[in-house]
This record gives structure tokens, C-alpha cells and sequence, in this order.
């Protein structure tokens, strides 16, 4: 079974970002730049269906800019066998993200797509779901427990009021939720191996799909800032203050 | 142009989030039809037509619905989109899982997770876990939007819109609902509780939540967790609130043994009143906190629980 993973490049999890003072958009010069989350465990998941036996090849697929290079070289320590990097510095959105992943898909014709279900920069939540529409697969979505039987897929989904399973037509693509796994560190051998491993690098326009930005972003700006209250010595003070100054008891 | 609007419910009630989701959806311009896709659930139908500033409810009941699995629920609603402007939908797991694929079908953009409506085609959303909000505009006919419900107040209940029978589609028949495993509870659903009492990795185990439950009871609270606790297997993963998990906005939030990283701020700062409980006088939770209590939660929340006893609660 071959397994293709989609990954992106996003502000890593830990900086905390400033909004430009033009207010056109997240200020990314020098800030340390990171594999979304989400995506390192889907990297993750696929490496553990290889160590299982029931995957055979992993492609892993990035579209974004030259750097973006190293994210798919992570993925590759992580275990991934071969990347292709569609470059474009445009940024794109998630229909023209799925658009490209959807022309990959049919040149590489995996088994299973798995991705992260959202990237932490713009929170969309959408580029799984919609690629699942354009190839007209079944999709399971924030998945926390994933089975391979025979040709249907078993995923386990985190849903707002507990768990639920669901079970999936393969092809299908699955995106992955915070518990699905815990992604591995790459060893230090495993990343001196990643740099012999192939990537393909291709142009966004040999694909031939159109996936220029539909949206307007009018501007970004700061959050309405929240500032901090006061300190309470004991809890009776805390609860007398909830009561009678919040009102909110 | 009008808005549909597809209502989340249980196929019994309808869920306080489409209450919510309605005022968004009346802001959008046009009539605001309500979908009702779901099984045996003509009295979710009968409630979404209550719902002030809806103008037509629509009512798909059939079995392949009955959970609102992406699949069938995009073949249904890509059916029927023509004459919508705007296909909306309350941003739950429900609304996550099915909106992209109705969006890719129809070739529209998707805005996910507004908070506010400009106007029909502008609305603001929170990017990078809420540390900035974007402006964005749709300058094409057709959209999808999901819209976090909590971001808006409750539609009033003095409509009566006429509920009109739609056929189902075809079910692509590519998944399969298998079971579910439901948190029972009788307390308040997150999202919606006036207020919520959070653990996090501080308790430590989760032999220790029932603490925070007697406080929960105590004012009709519900429970939540961060991404740490749940990670810890502490609680199910459905208490989670943060940036990835739920979105909550009650009138008083009280944060316990939980150090307030950002993407757990990004779940709750929008609350009313917040309170942490922190032995860590450091911990960032104090920054968003209207009123921090820097002491053990071990002592802290029993104490607590009395003096709520004492004040009469």
C-alpha cells in the first residue's frame, strides 16, 4: 500500500507571532519556521503502518516555497521514502492547495492520503476534506485510531461529544488529531540517510491547475488585548469578588 | 441571494450552537433558510423554525443522515445549493467534517470559523490560535462559511417559518457509520455552559478531577481540560479546550492547575471573567486572568467548594 502525506511548513508552534504594523499580514521574517503539528503526525502514522508492514511506500508532498525543502526532509528523517516539492511563493489557499495535491494523487495513484487536519497558522481546517472532494474518496477526518482491513480503512474520529468510528472505502484520505500518535524525533543516522533520499522538484505550473488566491484579505490585526486582573490572597477574597464585584456567581 | 444554513442537532434537540449560528446567518443578507439533515428529527425542524430572522426550514429526514457523515451530507446540500449565496454551518466537528467537501464540489472558497459578519461578503476570523484576526472578502457569488457560535448570541424564538420536506440525494455510499462512544453527562454542554471549570496537567491524575465536578455542581458548571490533561488520558478527549479543541466563552471561566500556553488561551480568552488557580506565579494563564489565586489546587479547590457551600451555593 502506498501512502502519500501532504505536509506544510508553518511558524513553529512555540513563537509567538507579531502582526504587522501595515496590518497586511504575520510578520515571518526570521522567525523560526517548523512542520505543522498536525502534519508530523500524520508523517508519523504512515511510518508506523510502514514499520507494520502494511504500508510499502511513503511519498511525502509539500507546495510552497525552496524552503519548504526541509520540511519535506524532516518527514524523510522521520522515515518517509521519497518527496516532491511543488514550489510556488504564492499563498496559496486550501481549494488550491487540494487542486495541486489532487493532480499528485493522480500521478502517484496512493492507497491513502493522510494529513493534518488543520495548519496552526491559518486554522482553516479544510485542505483534507476538500481534496477528498475533488477525488471523490471517502474521508475520515480528525482521526485518533486508525485499521487497515483489507480494503476498507477503520478510523476512530474525535468529535464534539466523544468518540466515533466510521468505516472507509479505500482509497480514502484520513486527517490526523492531536491523538492519533506521538511523532517520533528523527535520529541522527536517519537524518544523515534523509539527505540521500530523492526529492522531486516541480514547478506549481507544470501541474496545470489553477489555484491562484480567490480571497481578499482586507487586513490582519491584533487581537483585542486582555489585561491581567488582580491577585487574591485566599479564596474566600476570591469568591467574595466573584459575588459581589464580577457578579458572576 | 439567501443564506442556507444547516442546522447541528442530535436528530432530538437542536444543538444551542445553530441557535447561535442563526444570528450569524441573518447577517449574511437574503433569507436564511435552516437545513435539517438528520433522522426522525421533524421536531429539530419544528424548533430551527422558531428561530427569529429564519425565513424556510428545510427538512431532509432519512436514515443516511442520521449521523452527518461528509459524504452524504455534501451530495445532499451540493443538490440543493443553487439560489444560495452562502452555505453556513455552525463550526462544529459536524460542520468541520462536511463544509470543505461541500465547498470543493462547488468549487467556492471556504471562511472558516468567523466570529464577526461585516457584511454579506467580509467577515473577521481568528488565525494563528487567535494571536491575530483577519479580515477577509469573498468577491465571488457563492461561499461557505462555518461560524463559531460562540462568537454570537442566541436568536430569539419568536419566528414561524414553514418547514418544507426536500428529498434526500444519492448516498455515495463510501463510509459507513460504525458506533460512537458519547461522554455522558448531566452536565451543561461545553460550549454553551454560562460557566466552566477546566483542569489541567496540575491535577495530575484523573482520580482528581471528581474536585473540580463538585465544584462543577456546585454552580451548574461544566468541565473542560487542556491539551495536557487530555493528553495525559486525565479525561476524554471532548473536554478539551484550546485552540484545536473546543471554543468557549462563558460568563466565568475558572482555569485550575493550568498554565495557559497559547493554544489553550486561544479556547477561552474570549470568557467574561476568568479565574486561574496556580501554584506557579509565572504561569502565563495569570496574564489573561481577572482574578489569580497563586496556591496548591490541592488545598485551593477544597477550600473553594466550602466557601461556595458558605455563600450559599
Amino acid at each position: 500500500m502506498k501512502i502519500l502525506v501532504p505536509v506544510k511548513r508553518v511558524v513553529d508552534y512555540n513563537v509567538k507571532i507579531r502582526v504587522k504594523p501595515d496590518q497586511t499580514g504575520v510578520d515571518l521574517a526570521n522567525v523560526k519556521m517548523s512542520m505543522n503539528p498536525f502534519c508530523e503526525i500524520a508523517v508519523e502514522e504512515a511510518v508506523r503502518l510502514q514499520e507494520a508492514g502494511t504500508a510499502t511506500e511513503i511519498i511525502v508532498v509539500s507546495v510552497g516555497p525552496t524552503q519548504a525543502q526541509e520540511t519535506i526532509r524532516t518527514a524523510l528523517a522521520m522515515g518517509a521514502d521519497r518527496g516532491i516539492l511543488v514550489k510556488t511563493d504564492d499563498d496559496l489557499e486550501p481549494l488550491g492547495i487540494a487542486k495541486v495535491l489532487k493532480a499528485v494523487v493522480e500521478a502517484e495513484s496512493p492507497d491513502l492520503v493522510i494529513l493534518g487536519k488543520q495548519a496552526i497558522d491559518g486554522d482553516n481546517n479544510q485542505t483534507g476534506q476538500m481534496l477528498s472532494a475533488l477525488l471523490g474518496w471517502s474521508q475520515g477526518t480528525f482521526a485518533s485510531e486508525l485499521g487497515i482491513d483489507g480494503d476498507k480503512v477503520s478510523v476512530t474520529r474525535e468529535i464534539d461529544g466523544g468518540l466515533q468510528s466510521v468505516k472507509l472505502s479505500m482509497p480514502a484520505i484520513i486527517t490526523t488529531d492531536l491523538r492519533l500518535n506521538e511523532p517520533r524525533y528523527a535520529s541522527l543516522p536517519n537524518i544523515m540517510k534523509a539527505k540521500k533520499k530523492p526529492i522531486d522538484e516541480k514547478e506549481l505550473a507544470e501541474y496545470g491547475v489553477d489555484a491562484a488566491p480567490r480571497l481578499e484579505i482586507v487586513k490582519v490585526a491584533e487581537p483585542a488585548e486582555r489585561e491581567a486582573g488582580v491577585k487574591v490572597e485566599t479564596v474566600g477574597e476570591l469568591v467574595d469578588k466573584l459575588k459581589n464585584e464580577a457578579g458572576v456567581l | 441571494m439567501n443564506t442556507l444554513l444547516i442546522a447541528e442537532h442530535n436528530n432530538e434537540t437542536l444543538a444551542d450552537a445553530t441557535v447561535k449560528a442563526a444570528t450569524a446567518a441573518a447577517q449574511m443578507g437574503g433569507e436564511c433558510h435552516v437545513l435539517v439533515a438528520g433522522s426522525g428529527c421533524a421536531a429539530v425542524a419544528d424548533a430551527a423554525a422558531k428561530l427569529d430572522g429564519v425565513a424556510k426550514v428545510l427538512l431532509a429526514d432519512d436514515a443516511q443522515y442520521a449521523k452527518q457523515l461528509a459524504e452524504p451530507m455534501a451530495a445532499l446540500v451540493v443538490g440543493m445549493a443553487d439560489g444560495y449565496a452562502t452555505i453556513a454551518s455552525p463550526a462544529s466537528t459536524n460542520g468541520k467534517n462536511f463544509m470543505p467537501r461541500i465547498a470543493a464540489l462547488l468549487d467556492c472558497s471556504q471562511i472558516s470559523d468567523i466570529t464577526a459578519v461585516l457584511d454579506a461578503n467580509t467577515f473577521e476570523r481568528p488565525i494563528y490560535a487567535g494571536n491575530a484576526i483577519q479580515t477577509v472578502k469573498v468577491n465571488e457569488g457563492k461561499k461557505a462559511v462555518t461560524i463559531r457560535s460562540t462568537a454570537f448570541a442566541a436568536a430569539g424564538d419568536g419566528g414561524s417559518a414553514a418547514v418544507e420536506a426536500v428529498n434526500a440525494a444519492d448516498n455515495p455510499g463510501l463510509s459507513e457509520f460504525v458506533n460512537e462512544e458519547l461522554t455522558k453527562s448531566d452536565r451543561p454542554e461545553l460550549t454553551s455552559a454560562k460557566i466552566v471549570v477546566s483542569g489541567g496537567r496540575g491535577m495530575q491524575s484523573g482520580d482528581n478531577f471528581p474536585m473540580l465536578e463538585k465544584i462543577a455542581d456546585k454552580l451548574g458548571a461544566a468541565v473542560g481540560a487542556s491539551r495536557a490533561a487530555v493528553d495525559a488520558g486525565f479525561v476524554p478527549n471532548d473536554y478539551q479546550v484550546g485552540q484545536t479543541g473546543k471554543v468557549v466563552a462563558p460568563e466565568l471561566y475558572i482555569a485550575v492547575g493550568i498554565s495557559g500556553a497559547i493554544q489553550h488561551l486561544a479556547g477561552m480568552k474570549d470568557s467574561k471573567v476568568i479565574v486561574a488557580i496556580n501554584k506557579d506565579e509565572e504561569a502565563p494563564i495569570f496574564q489573561v486572568a481577572d482574578y489569580g489565586l497563586v496556591a496548591d489546587l490541592f488545598t485551593a479547590v477544597p477550600e473553594l467548594e466550602e466557601e461556595l457551600g458558605k455563600a450559599g451555593l
